[in-house]
């Protein structure tokens, strides 16, 4: 019977072991079954490679698409702001600035309000309103992004343009340094407004890590800051926040590398303009919302090409961004299972 | 004020302030329902799902869109589900020694957030640009893309939940390895599994941008995979931006549509298989 407990993984000796033996073996029924063990378990390995070749042939793909513009701009394409399809200039700063701030905006609100959701959510909830607040805010991921941008330009532009842009540009507007980032004709459309639907969008993703990451701090140690008469903040600010700070970096990672891909809602609201006014009320462009304008409509090899560098551009910041928050998550897992 | 009124009061400020966050989430998921509502249901007539959609100026409805979402979106998940769930097999069942299977779940990870532009990108390069026309079959291609890293995930996981013991029974009972798992793991795991297909359905079906570059659209009634395929989120792009009534009208009832059916298709997952389940 060595034969079948050979076959079950996590027995000392794995079915790698079995393709050693040398001994044929002897029944016909059980030299079938083994054959079909090695081929379901080849096929599924087979399923898994096609993931990391799906991959390489991503990033594969990517640059031998913008090779004519690597060629053509070299490293000046990410240090120029022109993007001229008649003269056939391209550079990526404007895109990839607007890319970055707008993601930047989303954190600087989504990290707070996202806190304070998974605050509510583990420690003042009452337990039968968990589940539905939960669902409720999880669903706001599920909303397609294209609604986000369709009500952000039809619904949400005209309130904050009549009423949040002028009292900011008054309020803000006025303080020394910043002052600039406020100023401009109140629009609607514009990076800001591209960066707040964007913390809309992330706030469920973040939202949820750090309520998974909160609700593993063991018990014992929230009430042992309770019984040395710590309050609820207390306790939340100096145990649980420490205890899952890296599991929160990683959710916030997780949001951002959202914020930066997210095409549509961004596309809707961002104004699509090519320049930098220096102002967060100016509109602008992201890397996303250029490919989704610009691609189908563009002609000439290079115009083509520069575009397809852009969305590698995109790629390799992304990934970079989730690699991050995925070790980050990671890191937090290994730890929970030495502590426990 | 002493330390400990001081302590108290910072504590009820913030807890306050964390029940305005939870408030400012809920806000805006009621707005734009209200907002969807409000414009789309006006427009929710027979016509919206018996008639193809108008020029500019006439009557019409979105019936080339909605069928050609409801068929891309079929087509990429029978074409995503079963590769996603092999790969996602191998992951739980085998993947707890080697380097394959850590290196697939992290790039796996990654695919699951990675934008969805660049997989449109991705497809325009691989498939379009040779064939050189936009066609049905990208579009599924594109979808499908997005579909498999769901599923891997969600279908990992479940299986992990299967305890050992079950598997250990089923195979001292003689069950080769195969059996074990088709017959005896993937079964205890259905309800999660299936759970994750739905999930990556809603995922795929308000997907826009990876089908700006393939399937794109289609004015016209056609059922024909290697041309440009009509699907509800393009065509409320064009028709949204447009500047003509009647085309912004259908866009909100298509909108209307697809968030309807989205969140129908979560709201079910979640409820009918109470497992925990990730968003996305």
């Amino acid at each position: 019977m060595s034969t079948v407990a050979n076959t079950i993984e996590g027995l000392p000796r794995g079915l790698s072991d079995m393709s050693r033996v040398s001994k044929p073996i002897p029944d016909a029924s059980l030299r079938k079954h083994y054959r079909l063990d090695q081929l379901f378990r080849h096929a599924t390995c087979g399923f898994a490679f096609l993931v990391l070749a799906l991959l390489v042939g991503i990033i594969a793909t990517l640059i031998l698409g913008s090779l004519p513009a690597i060629n053509a701009f070299g490293f000046k394409f990410l240090v120029t702001a022109h993007w001229n399809p008649v003269t056939e200039e391209f550079g990526a700063v404007v895109p990839i600035v607007g890319t970055l701030a707008t993601s930047f905006i989303a954190l600087l609100i989504g990290i707070p309000v996202s806190f304070g959701i998974a605050l509510f959510l583990t420690e003042l909830s009452p337990k039968w309103l968990r589940r539905p607040l939960g669902t409720a805010i999880e669903l706001l991921a599920a909303i397609p992004s294209i609604i986000y941008g369709m009500w952000g330009l039809f619904v949400f532009a005209p309130v904050f343009a009549t009423y949040v842009q002028p009292a900011l540009t008054g309020t803000l507007g006025a303080v020394p340094l910043v002052g600039k980032l406020f100023q401009g004709p109140p629009m609607g459309i514009g990076i800001l407004t591209a960066g707040l639907i964007l913390a809309i969008m992330v706030i469920p993703f973040i939202a949820s890590v750090m309520r998974d990451v909160f609700e593993i701090v063991p018990a014992v140690l929230k009430e042992s800051a309770y019984a040395l008469g710590s309050t609820t903040w207390e306790v939340v600010w100096n145990v649980v926040l420490p205890y899952t700070k890296v599991g929160v970096v990683g959710g916030v990672m997780l949001g951002l590398g959202r914020a930066l891909g997210e095409t549509m809602a961004v596309t809707f609201v961002i104004g699509n303009a090519h320049g930098l006014a220096g102002s967060l009320m100016a509109p602008g462009s992201s890397i996303a919302s250029t490919l989704a304008n610009e691609f189908t409509e563009a002609v000439g090899d290079l115009y083509f090409s520069s575009l397809i560098e852009l969305g590698l551009i995109l790629f390799v910041i992304t990934f970079v961004v989730l690699a991050f928050s995925k070790v980050l998550l990671m890191r937090l897992a290994k730890q929970e299972g030495q502590k426990t | 004020m002493s330390l400990y009124a001081r302590r108290l009061l910072v504590n009820r400020f913030n807890l306050m302030v964390s029940l305005f966050a939870m408030m400012f989430g809920l806000f805006w998921l009621a707005w734009i329902l209200f907002t969807l509502f409000e414009a789309g249901f006006q427009a929710l007539t027979p016509d919206l799902f018996l008639r193809t959609t108008p020029p500019p100026g006439g009557t019409g409805g979105l019936l080339n869109a909605i069928f050609g979402s409801l068929f891309m979106a079929a087509a990429g998940t029978l074409l995503g589900t079963p590769i996603g769930i092999m790969a996602g097999i191998y992951l739980a069942e085998f993947g707890r020694r080697g380097w394959l299977a850590p290196v697939t779940r992290f790039i796996n990870d990654i695919l699951l957030s990675a934008p969805s532009i660049v997989i449109g990108l991705f497809i325009y390069e691989a498939y379009v640009v040779h064939v050189r026309h936009f066609s049905a079959w990208a579009g599924i291609m594109a979808l499908a893309l997005i579909v498999i890293p769901v599923v891997i995930r969600t279908t990992e996981n479940m299986l992990r939940l299967v305890p050992d013991s079950l598997r250990e029974a089923a195979a001292a009972l003689g069950a080769p390895q195969w059996k074990v798992i088709t017959f005896v793991t993937v079964r205890a795991a259905k309800a999660g599994i299936i759970t994750g297909i739905l999930l990556a359905i809603a995922r795929i079906s308000g997907e826009t941008a990876p089908l700006l570059f393939t399937a794109l659209n289609n004015q016209f009634w056609s059922i024909n995979m290697n041309a440009p395929m009509a699907n509800l989120p393009v065509v409320i792009f064009q028709f949204a931006m447009s500047p003509y009534e009647n085309w912004q009208q259908l866009a909100w009832a298509g909108a209307l549509l697809i968030t309807l059916s989205v969140l129908a298709l979560n709201i079910f997952a979640r409820v009918f298989f109470r497992n925990k389940t990730p968003v996305y």
